[in-house]
């Protein structure tokens, strides 16, 4: 993996223009299926620019994956469904702003579940990503694009999203860095929806520092979004004996439960101060979140009618029978469920009985971190509950959904929360999430650092590669 | 038309009206210019306001106050925080698949406007005020039922709406029009609307007669056209439960054409709008809006109409049309700072708003024509008798129909009246060279006056008073 002290020794000896071309190479050969669309003239464009001493800022010369649901003025932005398979947005994402004000090069768009729906990224209209670490497994989802470029060299920093764990799915199962920030700490301005009160732009890297190098980069302010709180980032990482909260409720199978207990007993422990917290709320929250994410995707999934944008028919026909058939042939077979799920608890007659119910669900959970971080400065969970699956595996919608059972709580209460990787089990990534107050992103990350350095320490010991 | 205008109890009848708050400058979530009635289509809109995916709402403070400064102005009660929801149902004109409005939390509960019926003054009370998005606008070639395709035009999508509903207190369609014109007037009090827009307001109307089911008339577009839907309903109401047959509770859509009412949807078939908050927008707490709208609040037209019998010491009955329109309650007020207010008032609203009326103008047109200070100055004249009434209205018409100056029309136009010495000597004039008559009329033949009058007015082409000359030669004549 490539951090970005390493990218920038090697900008010293080799040209940018250089290094990004072999990027490009080692893309184009790859078996990840990590990209949906590339960038590859204005990259190499901007990599010559930064040649000439032209490309200014934090992340000048620094190759930057964004995933396909954030908006790329003049780049193709699929959201790797068949409905925006051409769909190319005229405005930038906030975050893209950001980034190209910083001298970034954006080098493509990285591949995903269709409209961000899916733990694994099998749902995309573009093929399954595969993992780094075992060609034969996901690489998590829905970023799996971001995840996977990562993990396999091909990119030094990425954007991802997280409405239920999207960034720290992908970031645990292909051992890789990722946030979801505070609700309303970056701009969702160009980010297509999935699920609005939920969901969060977050930065995706290969070590913890370039973590929240990337976050200083895209989060601020931003006035187009409405729920945008306004606050830049900058990390000072502190030094302190952090107390550390492990949840009781959030586990998984016995490789998971293994790692995660033996970093907890040999890194944290003897670190920090370390204490068991519960969460009563916590099996309110996956149901509490597929209620309220499928109710606001069945609304915002509306307006793709083929009239103005995306996939549309040769042939007219009556409104109703138009749109219904685009959507039928333009949406894949879980955007549909969604969809449909979404529509049925927002209907008259059950809206109190599931979408009401839904936000006293998500009260509580809110109320429950809001407790346990008042008594600690993080805590600490397993990111998933299992190790990366075989490609078709989790054939049970059901199924699939239960994975998300550690990540979803996060999103309804709005915390910040990041996925480091702590070692491997059976040659896979195991991650674990580290969760802090609203806006203490900064206390998150210094505690990541020193895990990050202690597991350096610990696996030069062992002598695991 | 033999409208039903006497109030009939059992007759229920209750608004819903839209209201575009098209006079101010950006649209409701995004900064697009409202200024697109002559623009091409699809000019005036943006990522937001095309409902391109990613691109996001932001609440336009200026058409929140504007909406607030028309909850004030109906008295009605404006919530301390209100909530913006999804209204969601496909249609083309909608190009997010949901509309931005308010369900349960309203900008504003309750009010009510004041109308004069012949049965005197009534309260029609309203049930909610609240702010929502307009859609797009659907052309169809032909007509909606034979053309082959429709055209959107998104200029119109995201213009700042608000619907006043009212409570069901209404009982004839007469009632249903005063009411709208009421609130027309009062809107454009406020300067935050121009009926004269295309689709500047829009009406369903919800109409029942006691022991049948409701139905609502969709989307109506013209005060008139309100006013003939729901005579029709009515009537069409009456006939069913003549017959002793049930109304059903339904959707039904005014045909402007043929003035009827057709069914567009029975109650099984009503659309599930699934309401919900809209996630990309918070709440709106209003204590601080409205302290700032409270010091921007205009004179109303009741306040207005007080003022003016006080001030200029007019009657109630020329008040009372003055304040109708606000712009000819101000032609008016600037007119009076010249001349005699009762003058003034008299002459503004018997004849300059006749004239208007006649050539299908406002008092906006008015200001163009015939400035205040222009019509003061021709009311001078006449109030110091050196023009005559017949005169000031030739004046009046040619102003408004070419302009020019007023002087130069009266002097052109030969309109000043001649001085009454000039009468005089031409009267003494007349019975001078026309002895023959002198005699007549002295001998008892009356009609001999005509003559000597006719004399006069030849001499003076027409420009003296005929009742006034023959006045001056009976005396003469008598002496």
């Amino acid at each position: 993996m490539i951090t970005v002290k390493e990218w920038k020794e090697r900008l010293e000896s080799e040209s940018c223009y250089d290094l990004i071309s072999e990027l490009f190479d080692r893309i184009e050969r790859s078996k990840l299926n990590a990209f949906i669309t590339l960038n590859k003239d204005e990259a190499l464009r901007l990599a010559e620019e930064f040649d000439r001493g032209k490309l200014k800022g934090k992340l000048a010369g620094i190759p930057v994956a964004v995933k396909d649901n954030i908006s790329t003025k003049g780049l193709r932005t699929t959201c790797a469904s068949k409905m925006l398979h051409d769909y190319v947005p005229p405005f930038d994402a906030h975050v893209v702003e950001r980034l190209r004000q910083e001298g970034a090069i954006i080098i493509g768009k990285t591949n995903m579940d269709e409209f961000a729906m899916g733990t694994t990224t099998e749902t995309s209209f573009f093929g399954v990503v595969r993992n780094p670490f075992d060609l034969e497994r996901v690489a998590g989802g829905s970023s799996g694009g971001s995840g996977a470029c990562l993990g396999g060299e091909e990119s030094v920093l990425a954007l991802g999203s997280d409405t239920g764990g999207s960034i720290r799915c992908p970031a645990s199962f292909c051992g890789v860095v990722g946030l979801k920030p505070t609700y309303g700490l970056v701009s969702r301005y160009g980010l297509i929806p999935y699920a609005n009160s939920l969901e969060q732009i977050g930065p995706m890297a290969c070590c913890v520092e370039d973590c929240a190098l990337l976050l200083e980069v895209i989060a601020g302010r931003d006035w187009r979004d409405s729920t945008n709180a306004g606050r830049e980032f900058e990390f000072r990482p502190v030094d302190r004996k952090f107390r550390v909260g492990v949840i009781r409720e959030m586990g998984g199978n016995d490789d998971v439960m293994g790692k995660f207990e033996e970093v907890v007993n040999d890194i944290v422990r003897p670190n920090f101060e370390v204490v068991e917290v519960s969460m009563p709320s916590f099996m309110f929250a996956l149901p509490a979140y597929y209620i309220i994410a499928m109710s606001e995707a069945s609304s915002n999934l509306a307006r793709y009618d083929g009239v103005r944008y995306g996939y549309a028919l040769e042939k007219l026909d009556t409104w109703t029978r138009y749109f219904s058939k685009v959507r039928a042939e333009g949406f894949g077979e879980e955007v549909k469920r969604r969809i449909m799920l979404g529509t049925y608890a927002l209907s008259a007659g059950y809206y109190g009985k599931y979408y009401l119910k839904a936000l006293k669900a998500r009260t509580l959970v809110k109320r429950d971190f809001e407790r346990a971080l008042k008594d600690c400065d993080v805590l600490i969970a397993p990111t998933m509950p299992a190790l990366p699956f075989r490609i078709g595996e989790l054939a049970d919608p059901l199924t699939m959904y239960k994975m998300d059972v550690n990540t979803v709580p996060i999103n309804l209460a709005g915390v910040p929360a990041l996925s480091i990787p702590i070692g491997f089990v059976k040659g896979l990534p195991v991650g674990m999430q580290i969760i802090g107050r609203f806006f203490e992103e900064n206390t998150i990350f210094s505690f990541a650092l020193k895990i990050e350095e202690a597991l350096r320490d610990e696996v030069q010991r062992k002598g695991v590669a | 038309m033999g409208y039903a205008t006497s109030m009939e109890p059992d007759v229920i009848i209750g608004l819903e009206v839209h209201v575009q708050l098209n006079k101010l400058k950006t649209k409701l979530f995004c900064s697009c210019p409202l200024d697109y009635h002559e623009d091409e289509p699809n000019t005036h809109v943006c990522p937001v306001c095309l409902g391109l995916p990613g691109a996001m709402p932001v609440v336009n403070k200026e058409a929140v106050k504007a909406a607030i400064k028309v909850a004030l102005a109906l008295h009605a009660e404006v919530q301390p925080f209100t909530v913006f929801d999804r209204k969601n149902y496909f249609y083309p004109d909608l190009p997010k698949g949901f509309q931005i409005s308010q369900y349960d939390r309203p900008l504003a509960l309750g009010g009510y406007v004041t109308i004069e019926t012949e049965e005197g003054e009534k309260k029609i009370t309203l049930k909610r005020i609240h702010m929502e998005e307009d859609p797009g606008k659907l052309t169809y070639k032909g007509s909606i039922t034979t053309a082959k395709y429709c055209l959107i035009d998104y200029n119109r999508s995201g213009v700042p709406l608000l619907e006043i509903v009212t409570e069901p207190v209404m009982h004839s369609p007469k009632e249903a029009r005063l009411f709208l014109n009421k609130l027309r007037i009062i809107l454009e009090y406020l300067d935050v609307f121009d009926g004269s827009l295309e689709g500047a307001m829009r009406v369903d109307a919800n109409v029942s007669i006691r022991g049948g089911g409701r139905v609502e008339i969709k989307n109506i577009s013209s005060f008139k056209g309100v006013e003939r839907a729901l005579s029709y309903e009515i009537a069409r109401q009456k006939n069913l439960l003549r017959m002793g047959r049930k109304v059903e509770r339904e959707t039904r859509h005014f045909d402007e054409v043929n003035n009827i009412t057709v069914s567009l949807r029975s109650k099984e078939e009503e659309q599930d709008y699934r309401y919900f908050p809209e996630p990309d927008l918070v709440p709106i707490y209003t204590a601080e809006l409205l302290e700032e709208v409270k010091g921007t609040l205009p004179e109303m037209p009741e306040e207005k109409r007080e003022r003016l019998k006080a001030q200029y010491g007019i009657g109630d009955n020329f008040a009372k049309v003055l304040v109708l329109d606000k712009v000819m309650a101000d032609y008016f007020e600037e007119v009076a700072k010249h001349v005699d207010p009762k003058l003034a008032a008299s002459w503004v609203v018997d004849v300059l708003r006749g004239e208007l009326n006649y050539r299908g103008k406002d008092f906006r047109f008015a200001y163009e024509m015939l400035k205040p200070e222009e019509f003061a100055k021709l009311l001078r004249y006449f109030r110091e008798e050196r023009i005559t009434e017949k005169g000031v209205v030739e004046v009046i018409r040619i102003k408004l129909d070419h302009g020019g100056d007023v002087d130069e029309i009266i002097r052109s136009r030969g309109l000043f009246a001649i001085p009454k010495e000039e009468i005089e000597r031409l009267c003494r004039e007349a019975i001078e060279k026309n002895p023959k008559a002198v005699a007549d009329y002295k001998g008892g033949k009356k009609k001999a006056l005509d003559f000597l009058v006719g004399y006069v007015m030849k001499a003076t082409r027409g420009r003296a008073n005929p009742a006034e000359t023959a006045q001056i030669l009976k005396k003469m004549l008598e002496e």
